[in-house]
């Protein structure tokens, strides 16, 4: 059995299973089935100054693809909408029952440091493990100047980690909003503001489908619509190009990485771990499935670290960063072909017809007495991998590896980089 | 022992509570939901030349309408349907989709489960047909006028056919009401709600189609009057005769040609007043006879029984369709052929058989042993065929080429050896479907169409 403890800036948790900011962390009737399901920690529904907020009526958009139900998943709400005297009283009484597990507190008020120091104070007296600075909310609160308007400029998101570090002695999380060009701008900054940890993504600016009937965007709201935020299985690439650009950013280093976005299952959280991450948030799938999904996804995990003899959750964290290089360092002589296994081919013909239509003409289709037999040309084949993704059937088209016997080579030397490295004299 | 010859021969109507009766003869496979619908369309891969479509005689763009319906075009998906098979209504309700375009579907090599193409053509033509939507116009008037002998599917599709490119369309039907056998052969429980008969409407309601009821060729009208006074004819008149066993017993009241029985009940508003036999047997291998057997035992049968010459992959029912007969509490009995039918004052008391085997040099042989089944009544279902003689082809021989098993001679273009006389469907080689009558008139349409607008 692998171990699966986290220790992630000094919050430990039985698990590096989070339950994100979110309606599922919202109360205590929340947080304590969740804990009780097993999850390793909350951060607990971003708080905020009385009195507050309002929500709308119709909250939720979904992307729905072929038949998949939420392959996307966007929302319209704020922040908690109750009174931050309740959830204060409630974080405590979760904290003094599950004192093994992480809770942390997602904040956001104005941009004032008077208004940080007051809130850090009485978040401190409910016993929280740590806080979490919503800098990531994209819709309604960066209307205020918050969330995601303070996440977009390095030089708030520094000042107020500096604030959250001079009021408070708890470890210091800073999420990260992705509505921005380069990540690496807020998560530099929130190093250098003194945070501990950083974790993203937050939810992307969306609309998430428009009503034809109504002509509104979705969720509709009595006629009309607004700007969302987009998370769920679709999201998950973005995320981890994100979380893995911090991960290898020499400035970044030493900063912590809780993993946000898409994650579904086991094998999700191992992806982000890989990246960098050292704990996983969840959102979407919980409130797709409920609670009880973290029971498989701590044991898929535990599965697969016992069948790769990782001891602990550090003993893969990152491992994927040293492959993750930038494109002029790929090597141009590795070559790959595609090939049909023509038992498992169901002679669908759509490798041949993605090829033929939109890349490199490298399938053919042929018919021996009558019978369809897709082929590749492997002359013509440039391992770009499209039939392959194409093909309905797994393990059908694989990519196999051809030795031309050709140096390693990267577009650094390459004869048609002009900029090319020039072999010393 | 009592014989069975001491049991008084039992055939009565109103075997069952009223009830059973509707229930019986419901919808035998029920349409689908919008999101059963949903979901079975977003298995379809959307194969390219997919195979699918090779295998459905009319060659519907199957991705293509099945990818419509995932797409919440349903009117786009029907559309695509009925250009390519008018009768795609009937096709998704009756078509034999497990040796047709479902066998052909990929996933069935994948995962031996096909897309069910059949139940979703039914949604979007059902779609179509609620919304009482005409998603075909009508071209100019030619002036040209065309004889259609046969209003069922393939004079009805050629009729179509050549309805929207213009032409003026006269059908000429024997029978009082349209469809052919969607009408008066089909199992009750493939087409339910009079839908033969919705279709008919929907077909003829582009225009430029007149049908004359209680018209027969060679009786009422002859071929040489309708080429003299029509551009073209088409002869879409199916089967017009019943293969006889030749045995003994034959013509003893109780034994009953299938078809018959079968068009009887079709015909029946109130399904409690047939009379059917307490036990029954069916002699044959095709649908005709599962559809009789299945329909006897629906109509309060007790023992009903199937007794075919050979093994059940000689049977022309499909395996499902066997297999369909045997949970409706059919009996089938294979290697036996009947040998003759056993008469008590006149009326049918059992039918004698003789096992059946392949010889050395793999023919079929009698072995010599005999059994006998009781019966009360006995469907004979050995096949059908078409008699030329019926339509007056005598004053046809030699200038119409007949096939040897009587069936009109055609080309590719479904042509007849008469360059303006066409013929499609059951009266034509082939496989006796729906589904294949529908694109013979369709390949006829197309065909007289480019042979009027070149003359
Ligand atoms: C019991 C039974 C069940 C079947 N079940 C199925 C099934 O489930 N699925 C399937 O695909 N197929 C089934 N078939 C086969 C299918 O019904 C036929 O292949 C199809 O109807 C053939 O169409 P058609 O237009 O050639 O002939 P028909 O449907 O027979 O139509 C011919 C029309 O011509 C008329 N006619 C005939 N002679 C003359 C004349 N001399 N003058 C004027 N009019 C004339 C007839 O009255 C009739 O209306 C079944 C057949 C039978 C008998
Ligand atoms: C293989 C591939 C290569 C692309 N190359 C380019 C490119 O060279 N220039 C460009 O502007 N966009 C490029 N794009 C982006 C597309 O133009 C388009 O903006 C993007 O795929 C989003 O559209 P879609 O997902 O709806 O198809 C590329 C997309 C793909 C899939
Ligand atoms: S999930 Fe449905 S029932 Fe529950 S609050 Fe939301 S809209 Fe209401
Ligand atoms: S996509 Fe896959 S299954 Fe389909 S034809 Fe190509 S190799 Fe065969
Ligand atoms: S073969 Fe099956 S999966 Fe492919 S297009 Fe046809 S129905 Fe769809």
């Amino acid at each position: 059995m692998a171990n699966l403890v986290s220790d992630f800036i000094g919050i430990r948790s039985p698990n590096p299973f989070w339950l994100a900011s979110a309606p599922p962390t919202d109360k205590e009737y929340n947080v304590v089935r969740a804990f009780k399901a097993g999850w390793g920690g909350v951060v607990w529904k971003t708080l905020g100054e009385d009195p507050p907020v309002v929500n709308v009526s119709s909250r939720y958009g979904a992307f729905s693809y072929n038949g998949t139900r939420i392959a996307g998943f966007n929302n319209i709400e704020l922040i908690t909408d109750r009174p931050l005297e309740v959830n204060l009283q409630e974080i405590k009484s979760v904290k003094r029952q599950f004192p093994d597990r992480a809770v942390v507190v997602s904040l956001m008020v104005p941009c004032e440091e008077e208004s940080w120091k007051n809130i850090l104070r009485q978040v401190e007296e409910t016993g929280a493990d740590g806080i979490e600075l919503n800098f990531g909310c994209p819709h309604g609160m960066s209307e205020r100047g918050m969330g995601s308007a303070v996440g977009q400029v390095p030089e708030y998101v520094e000042m107020v980690a500096r604030w959250c570090k001079k009021h408070s002695r708890m470890p210091l999380i800073v999420k990260l909003t992705p509505n921005i060009t380069n990540i690496l701008g807020p998560a530099r900054a929130a190093k250098r503001g003194g945070a501990d940890a950083v974790s993203l993504i937050n939810t992307i600016q969306s609309i998430m489908s428009v009503d034809l009937d109504v002509m509104a965007p979705t969720p509709v709201v009595g006629g009309k619509g607004t700007h969302g935020g987009y998370c769920g299985p679709a999201v998950k690439p973005i995320a981890m190009h994100m979380v893995a650009d911090i991960a290898r950013d020499p400035e970044c280093q030493g900063l912590a990485i809780s993993g946000i976005g898409g994650i579904s299952n086991w094998h999700d959280a191992a992806e982000f771990i890989s990246l960098g991450a050292s704990t996983v948030q969840v959102c979407t799938a919980a409130m797709h499935h409920g609670f009880r999904i973290v029971e498989d996804m701590a044991d898929g995990l535990n599965n697969w670290m016992d069948s790769r003899d990782f001891a602990d959750i550090r003993a893969f964290t990152g491992m994927a960063i040293p492959n993750y290089v930038h494109w002029q360092d790929l090597n141009l002589n590795y070559k790959i072909v595609a090939n049909i296994d023509q038992d498992a081919c169901i002679k669908c013909g759509l490798c041949h017809i993605a090829c033929e239509d939109t890349a490199h003409q490298a399938v053919g289709a042929l018919r021996i007495d009558g019978a369809r037999r897709y082929e590749i040309i492997e002359e013509e084949c440039v391992g770009c991998n499209l039939c392959m993704h194409v093909c309905p059937v797994e393990n059908c088209i694989t990519m196999q590896e051809r030795d031309e016997g050709k140096p390693f080579l990267t577009w650094q030397d390459h004869p048609n980089n002009p900029m090319r490295r020039q072999a010393a004299e | 022992m009592t014989s069975v010859m001491d049991v008084p021969a039992d055939i009565a109507s109103g075997r069952l509570p009223l009830r059973d009766y509707e229930t019986n003869f419901e919808d035998a496979t029920p349409p689908l939901s919008r999101k059963q619908a949903l979901i079975e369309a977003a298995r379809c891969y959307y194969c390219y030349d997919a195979p699918c479509m090779e295998a459905c005689p009319t060659g519907i763009d199957i991705p293509s309408f099945i990818a419509r319906i995932a797409a919440d075009n349903v009117k786009g998906s029907a559309t695509t349907i009925l250009e390519a098979n008018i009768m795609g209504g009937t096709c998704a309700r009756v078509c034999p989709t497990e040796i047709l375009c479902e066998q052909a579907c990929v996933r069935t090599a994948q995962e031996q489960k096909p897309v069910t193409i059949g139940s979703l053509q039914r949604y979007a033509t059902d779609w179509l047909f609620e919304r009482g939507i005409q998603p075909f116009t009508r071209a100019e008037p030619t002036g040209r006028k065309i004889a259609v002998v046969g209003a069922g599917p393939a004079g009805l599709s050629c009729a179509h056919g050549l309805a929207v490119l213009g032409h003026e369309v006269t059908v000429f039907e024997a029978r009082p009401k349209p469809g052919g056998l969607n009408e008066y052969g089909i199992a009750a429980y493939k087409l339910t709600n009079d839908f033969a008969q919705r279709e008919v409407d929907f077909i003829l309601s582009v225009g430029g189609i007149t049908i004359e009821h209680g018209k027969a060729l060679g009786r009422d009208i002859h071929l040489a009057e309708l080429r003299a006074d029509y551009d073209a004819v088409f002869l879409g008149l199916g089967h017009n005769a019943v293969n006889a066993l030749m045995i003994e017993g034959e013509g003893l009241e109780g034994v009953v040609n299938a078809v018959d029985f079968i068009a009887e009940l079709r015909q029946a508003a109130d399904k409690s007043t047939l009379p059917i036999g307490r036990r029954i047997v069916v002699i044959g291998g095709g649908n005709t006879a599962v559809d009789a057997a299945i329909q006897s035992k629906r109509l309060g049968a007790e023992d009903v029984t199937i007794v075919y010459r050979r093994g059940p992959d000689g049977m022309s029912a499909t395996h499902m369709e066997q297999e369909w007969a045997q949970t409706s509490g059919v009996r089938i009995k294979h290697w036996a052929q009947p040998r003759q039918v056993i008469a008590m004052d006149g009326r049918v008391r059992e039918v004698e058989f003789e096992y059946t085997m392949l010889n050395e040099e793999g023919r079929l042989t009698g072995t010599g042993e005999f059994f006998r089944v009781p019966a009360d009544m006995v469907f004979k279902a050995i096949g059908q065929c078409f008699v030329p003689a019926s339509i007056g082809a005598g004053e046809l021989n030699g200038v119409l080429e007949f096939r040897p098993d009587g069936r009109f001679a055609v080309n590719e273009d479904r042509q007849t050896s008469l360059p303006n006389v066409f013929a499609g469907g059951d009266c034509v080689a082939g496989i006796d479907l729906t589904v294949s009558a529908v694109q013979d008139g369709k390949l006829a349409a197309a065909a007289i169409h480019r042979q009027l607008s070149a003359s």
